[in-house]
């Protein structure tokens, strides 16, 4: 209890700070965070480890806004529509693989290949203006869905956080969840108990593709630029995988811990080494290091730390 | 259209760009045929074989093509240890750790890279890079043919260390019957790391051949590893000679794909049949059934 407490109070905090660095720094984490749990959904609690979830932030990405720049809809509407997208994305790509038998290294390189094919394609088509990306105009007004003051970015992210975040809670406590986790474990066993394995994966990668997507949407938003390399490059992908396993993939919390521990680990390193580079580096040791030892991740590290303030 | 005299000059550079390829996708389907893992770490192994090659010449000004027995060695010992002291210890044997440490591995390594040589690309320029032997009506670039016959070699010389040395018929029996093996005396864990280093050691080759014709940066593992991949599901997991044949082939459509759909878009041709392949047929053409 005590532990949500301190939560609370401190994803409450920015609230109380002036809209400055302090604030982008929380509202990056939160993002990242966000599309952590889009991953985790898949790649945690499914065990569908996903190396190309690019595709589905991509994907968001650019429909929001081509449809804004190109077709003058509304910047909102975005949101529900890459999430459609994400969702399109990820039952077509499941329904694939999953029906051709593709799991653990196959899933992975599958995913991987996907989103390659999208880089390239949004490479070389007219609609997304190939290799020069595009610009979303800049219009600050609430009703672009584009904010000058940071601390509405915050409450958006914390937003979309409390839904991918409640998706999770509720994955561990709903019958879709323990099929999907029961799934995870044993396929086979899964299903002779009467689990319609295809059919549960195939959701779970269109409900974590609709979340990647709008983390691209809202990347898109606050940016307000989007080129092929930035929305379906492996950085992204990687990003994604790296805070929810650092955190600890499968665990509710897993992708805020993860997300904190690389953006802490990104600008202490900045501030001593001014060379590209050496924060990423970081984070590939920290997630060979957590493989190694830590194989629940540093949340694993929770019950230890609970039971040793007992003893 | 375009006339044949545009599709075969295209066509042969295609095959020439394969067998290249081909020594980079030989290596890891040899890690795959024997440890069952997929190495991501690939494309990254090959670009600090690259530096190590652009070094030399810069350097040291050892010429690529001499320097590339030596740094074959150099890449086989950075295989081994990284094997030994890395993806053995870290990923206590489990499919999606080796995966995952593999991933971790090639992040450190490219960041790495990064740090150190900045983003910039770098070429060499040896007195042959521009050289063009002449067939016909084709202008074929020496050194993409040199590489081509310098692959084909190498490959042939890996294709009998398996088949006929007792250190090939300990990875084949590794490869076919872990437990089998190590009832018979075999040091499994040794040959894990054997073949990993005999893997990473054709990258020092590959690179030594590539540098010539290609540029260098920290992220140009990346424009390879999707390539060997393919390459590797294509000709079927483990097996040799449908890496060869797969090499060409992706060096074709590659090729072939520039040429009918422009430079952009040609090289979505790849990941089509990546996805095709593992979708329809994932054993690949030569693979055996898991």
């Amino acid at each position: 209890m005590i532990g949500y407490a301190v939560l609370a109070a401190a994803l409450c905090m920015p609230f109380a700070l002036p809209s400055g660095f302090a604030v982008s720094v929380a509202v990056q984490t939160l993002f990242t965070a966000f599309i952590a749990q889009a991953w985790n959904i898949a790649g945690g609690y499914g065990g569908l480890t996903s190396f190309g979830h690019a595709v589905f932030f991509g994907t968001g990405a650019y429909v929001s806004t081509i449809f804004q720049q190109r077709f003058g809809f509304n910047a909102w509407l975005g949101l529900p529509l890459g999430a459609l997208a994400g969702g399109m994305v990820g039952t077509v790509m499941g329904w694939l693989a999953f029906r051709a038998g593709l799991r653990g290294s196959y899933f992975a390189l599958v995913t991987l290949a996907f989103a390659e094919a999208f880089r390239i394609l949004a490479n070389s088509i007219e609609i997304t203006r190939g290799g020069l990306g595009m610009l979303i105009r800049l219009d600050q007004r609430f009703a672009n869905f584009q904010f000058a003051d940071r601390r509405v970015w915050y409450a958006i992210a914390l937003g979309l956080c409390a839904l991918a975040f409640g998706t999770a809670l509720w994955l561990e406590r709903s019958r879709f969840g323990a099929r999907l986790m029961a799934v995870r474990e044993n396929e086979d066993a899964a299903r002779a108990l009467g689990v319609d394995v295809l059919s549960v994966k195939v959701r779970t990668l269109a409900l974590s593709g609709a979340f990647a997507a709008m983390g691209g949407v809202f990347y898109a938003q606050y940016y307000l630029y989007i080129d092929p390399p930035i929305a379906f490059g492996v950085e992204k992908s990687v990003e994604m995988l790296l805070a929810a396993m650092i955190g600890g993939a499968g665990t509710v919390w897993g992708p805020l811990v993860g997300s904190v521990v690389l953006h802490v680990l990104a600008d202490t390193t900045r501030h001593f080494f001014q060379v590209p580079g050496i924060a990423p580096m970081l984070y590939g040791v920290v997630l060979v290091l957590i493989v190694g030892f830590l194989p629940q991740g540093l949340i694993g590290l929770w019950p230890r730390l609970v039971r040793a303030r007992h003893a | 259209m375009p006339p044949t005299d545009i599709i075969l000059p295209a066509l042969a550079n295609g095959v020439l760009t394969g067998g290249v390829y081909a020594l980079v996708a030989l290596g890891l389907t040899l890690i795959y045929g024997v440890l069952h893992i997929i190495n991501f770490a690939h494309g990254s192994l090959l670009m600090l074989a690259m530096y190590g090659a652009y070094f030399a010449f810069t350097q040291a000004s050892i010429d690529p093509y001499l320097a590339l027995p030596l740094l074959a060695a150099a890449m086989g010992a950075v295989g081994y240890a990284m094997y030994r002291f890395v993806v053995g210890p870290f990923s206590h044997g489990d499919d999606r750790n080796i995966l995952l440490v593999t991933l971790g591995c090639a992040v450190i390594i490219d960041n790495l890279a990064l740090a150190l040589f900045k983003g910039d690309s770098r070429t060499i320029e040896t007195p042959y890079s521009f050289e063009v032997i002449e067939l016909g009506t084709m202008f074929l670039s020496m050194p993409r043919v040199i590489s081509f016959a310098v692959a084909i070699v190498i490959c042939a010389a890996l294709a009998l260390l398996i088949a006929r040395t007792d250190l090939g018929r300990a990875i084949r029996a590794v490869a076919k019957e872990r437990t089998g093996a190590r009832l018979v005396g075999i040091d499994v864990e040794k040959i894990f790391a054997a073949s990993y280093a005999i893997g990473i050691a054709t990258l020092g080759a590959a690179a030594c051949l590539l540098l010539p014709t290609f540029y260098v940066s920290p992220s140009v593992g990346n424009a390879f590893v999707l390539v060997a991949f393919t390459i590797v599901v294509l000709g079927g997991m483990g097996s040799f000679v449908g890496a060869m044949l797969g090499g060409v082939i992706v060096g074709v459509t590659e090729s072939l794909g520039g040429l009918f759909l422009g430079e952009a878009l040609g090289q979505i041709g790849i990941s089509l049949i990546f996805i095709a392949i593992l979708l329809l047929r994932p054993t690949g053409l030569f693979g055996q059934k898991a």
